[in-house]
């Protein structure tokens, strides 16, 4: 922890503190600033030999989930086949989006499994600045960890497609970030990863327990899709659309929009406003309860 | 404290008592105290429970969704199909060319010819014409029926397009007889003969040499039936099979015609002519007809005598089967890996282990007590809310109106047990990477995702159905076979594809892929409890 420096400053900017009732008088007392929790937030993950682990896990179980369902769907010819290869390239988000869940959780419940979160909450008491500076470093790594996932998922697609059929010849041009639909799945699907860290973040938050967030998480995403396969259409499209995984993963289509529960960008609005839903109950009961 | 006042410990319990009962007993009561793992367990059996009901009381086809379907009273609807002698929902439409049979008796036909039309190759905005050609199951032949009401009982020797000759009964029993397509040059003969309930089917090449096709069992046959040709033809469906979630296709009705000659009557047939019509028109779309000249008879039809299957997309999702009342696994099993994994982890986040430890240095043992006790409450938690949600999934159906595919009790017993073994194999499989990893967070992801996220990118996915298959092969997620209750009609042409509620594994063999990552889990768990330092 980078708490030397911290502790310098403090004691060279000695304001009086309006909340310093009860403390003897010369102990230097003042907040931290966003900008160090900021710092703070990063030396700690950076720290972690985990993170780097998890960024690469994410990375990796993206890519080779994505590029073994292009390697394992074909198409014959003479036959048509109604496949989004966009979409399709991009499978390995399915998988990818639990190891981010994984890094998120742990930014938050690892402190609560080793105390250090009355450490991170003494030096800087604004319990939602806490939350608010870990989901900033998240959305950061995970925006760097994602996007590097999500191009190696497309360049493994635009690799092995054409080998398998699906040729420019028979319409299935070559996948290009040039195209608005296809450049629309990436960035969207690396949107999606930074979402799903929030949502996870803010559950963790709420629940603290690093296992039973994670099964949270993932039954809020995996349930939606489940269930709506058993029931009649008209939950079907309901289900997709208030599914956090269902909704958010429509950015991902490239083909057949008209006929989609939920249109891209307001499929990822859903799952931003689940996002948003698990951030402010986390950061609330942080507020409100003791660590 | 001084050292006068200290007493030596003295163990209340005998030395030698610690057995593994003893082991069992410690464990039990570790799992029993923790108020959240007990509350955890209760919310599983209840989400279980809960997400079945959903899916039972929003899966129904509402009056809405079904145009003109039939309305039973009382006010709830669904699509009504005649139910066969085993109560399942049947097809039963065919042209008939009749006569009644009193008593024992036999008829004999050769089948010269066997051709058909199929719909349009293109069913566009532009209709072309129908064209030649066969459904694989288009099927003619001789057929003895209870009576012309939809459903009955009924024994039949067909023709078949792609199959050979068959014996067909009850609409589920189907034996094999000669192979090979039906010609001019190459003509089939056919007999039936019935006595009492029992009815035997032959088959010819030269109406000289017979084969005894099989003997079947119509019991309750009443005494007077109706025996003579007929013929059907299933709808033509253009389904691309190479890819899952496109269920949809245009589904058409095909037709198929037969030539038969030397019709020959034994036994007592007081209707002295043959009457011709459609059996079950409201199923199919009433094609059919018949042309009697100098003893050969031609006959057409269209539809099928078959028995309906469950997901298969024909004239939209006919009903539901028990496995659809048990989506809820998939929540309650969530529930159950967090806390089988938490009940080995928390041990090394409270440093309990070292205590576990110390008071049972044979760390195997320790292993298996906690294997034990958390399978064994969550086979109990798994076996109560299964039986629970088939039964009030059941209720609400029924109470719906919507038709759910109706089981034998072995299968129900099977499916419920099967639900309970599964959740709790899967308790051991996190419990065990739990102890591997000792962290929870990882130890969870890796075993929901392992079970669940398989099932999901092969039931709901844009996966081909190829890999869906292989992936419900050789993941965990190959035990939810066991769940399956809709049954694989060989003689009915569906997509049995995981979409529609067919695992490429048998049940019991499904389950034994779970069992395997398992046990290979728990002997990884075991090497690494026994080498590492706490």
């Amino acid at each position: 922890m980078s708490q030397a420096p911290l502790a310098e400053r403090a004691s060279a900017r000695e304001a009086p503190h309006p909340e310093r009732r009860g403390l003897p008088a010369g102990v230097p007392v003042r907040w931290a600033s966003l900008r160090e929790a900021l710092h703070a937030e990063w030396t700690k993950l950076r720290t972690l030999s985990s993170t780097g682990w998890l960024l690469l896990g994410v990375i990796a179980v993206t890519v080779v989930v994505s590029a073994s369902a292009a390697a394992a769907t074909r198409c014959p010819s003479g036959v048509a086949c109604p496949v989004d290869t966009t979409k399709l390239s991009l499978t390995g988000i399915e998988a990818g989006q639990a190891v981010v869940a994984i890094l998120a959780v742990l930014a938050i419940s690892g402190e609560y499994s080793t105390g250090m979160i009355r450490t991170t909450l003494t030096a800087m008491p604004r319990r939602a600045g806490v939350l608010a500076a870990k989901a900033t470093i998240l959305t950061g790594l995970v925006l760097a960890g994602g996007t590097v996932a999500v191009a190696g998922s497309l360049l493994a697609g635009r690799l092995i497609l054409p080998g398998h059929g699906f040729t420019p010849a028979r319409g299935f041009p070559l996948l290009s970030l040039a195209e608005g639909p296809v450049l629309r799945a990436a960035a969207g699907s690396v949107l999606y990863l930074v979402l799903i860290a929030l949502l996870s973040l803010g559950t963790a938050a709420a629940v603290r327990d690093s296992g039973t967030a994670i099964g949270v998480i993932l039954g809020l995403l995996y349930l939606f899709p489940i269930v709506a396969q058993v029931v009649n259409p008209h939950w079907y499209r309901h289900l997709q659309q208030i599914g956090p995984m269902t909704a958010g993963l429509a950015i991902q289509a490239t083909t057949g929009l008209r006929s989609l529960p939920v249109s891209p960008w307001a499929g990822l609005g859903v799952l931003a406003a689940w996002a948003a839903a698990a951030l402010l109950a986390g950061g609330l009961l942080l507020r409100l309860r003791d660590a | 404290m001084t050292a006068s006042t200290v007493t030596q410990y003295r163990p209340a319990q005998r030395p030698g008592r610690d057995g593994f009962a003893q082991l069992l007993r410690a464990e039990w009561t570790k799992f029993r105290t923790v108020r959240a793992w007990v509350i955890g367990l209760v919310i599983a059996v209840l989400v279980m429970i809960g997400v079945g009901l959903f899916g039972a009381s929003a899966g129904g086809s509402s009056c809405q969704a079904v145009s003109g379907g039939p309305v039973r009273t009382g006010g709830a609807c669904a699509p009504t199909f005649p139910a066969g002698p085993g109560g399942e929902p049947v097809t039963d439409s065919f042209y008939f060319v009749r006569q009644p049979l009193a008593g024992n008796g036999s008829i004999t036909v050769r089948i010269s010819s066997l051709t058909g039309l199929l719909p349009p190759a293109n069913p566009g905005p532009v209709a072309t014409d129908t064209r030649p050609g066969l459904v694989p199951w288009a099927k003619a032949g001789i057929i003895i029926k209870e009576s012309t009401r939809p459903g009955s009982a009924y024994a039949a020797m067909m023709v078949t397009a792609d199959h050979g000759v068959r014996l067909q009964n009850d609409f589920t029993g189907d034996t094999k007889g000669q192979p090979g397509a039906v010609t001019t040059t190459s003509p089939r003969w056919l007999r039936l003969t019935r006595s009492g309930d029992t009815v035997t089917g032959f088959d010819s090449a030269d109406g000289t040499h017979w084969t005894q096709v099989g003997t079947v069992h119509l019991s309750g046959l009443a005494t007077t039936v109706q025996a003579g040709l007929f013929a059907t033809s299933p709808e033509y469906s253009v389904i691309s099979q190479n890819f899952g979630g496109g269920g949809g296709g245009s589904i058409l009705p095909s037709q198929a015609t037969a030539v038969f000659d030397h019709v020959g009557r034994s036994g007592t047939w007081p209707a002295s002519a043959w009457s011709g019509g459609y059996i079950g028109a409201a199923g199919g779309s009433g094609i059919g007809k018949y042309h009697q000249a100098s003893g050969r008879f031609t006959v057409t039809g269209s539809g099928d005598i078959a028995p309906i299957v469950a997901g298969s997309g024909n004239s939209g999702d006919p009903g539901k089967t028990i496995t659809d009342h048990l989506v809820g696994t998939f929540a309650g099993l969530i529930a159950v890996i967090v806390v089988a994994t938490l009940f080995i982890t928390a041990e090394y986040r409270r440093d309990l282990i070292r205590t576990t430890l110390t008071a049972t240095p044979r760390r195997g043992r320790v292993l298996a007590a906690k294997a034990i006790v958390i399978s064994s409450v969550t086979f109990v938690a798994g076996l109560v809310a299964a039986a629970a949600g088939v039964i009030i999934g059941a209720q609400v159906s029924h109470a719906r109106g919507s038709l759910v595919f109706p089981v034998s009790w072995l299968t129900e017993v099977r499916v419920i047990a099967g639900t309970a073994a599964l959740v709790a194999v899967a308790a051991v499989l996190a419990l065990a990477l739990g102890t591997v990893l000792r962290r929870s967070a990882a130890a969870v992801t890796i075993v929901i995702v392992a079970i669940v996220l398989p099932y999901i990118l092969g039931v709901a996915s844009i996966l081909p159905v190829g890999a869906s298959e292989w992936l419900l092969r050789i993941t965990p997620a190959a035990a939810f076979a066991i769940q399956q209750a809709a049954v694989q009609y060989p003689q009915v042409n569906a997509l049995y594809t995981p979409t529609s509620g067919y695992f490429p594994l048998a049940p019991w063999a499904g389950l034994a892929v779970l069992c395997g990552y398992a046990a290979l889990a728990l002997i990884l768990a075991t090497i690494m409890l026994r080498r590492r330092d706490v």
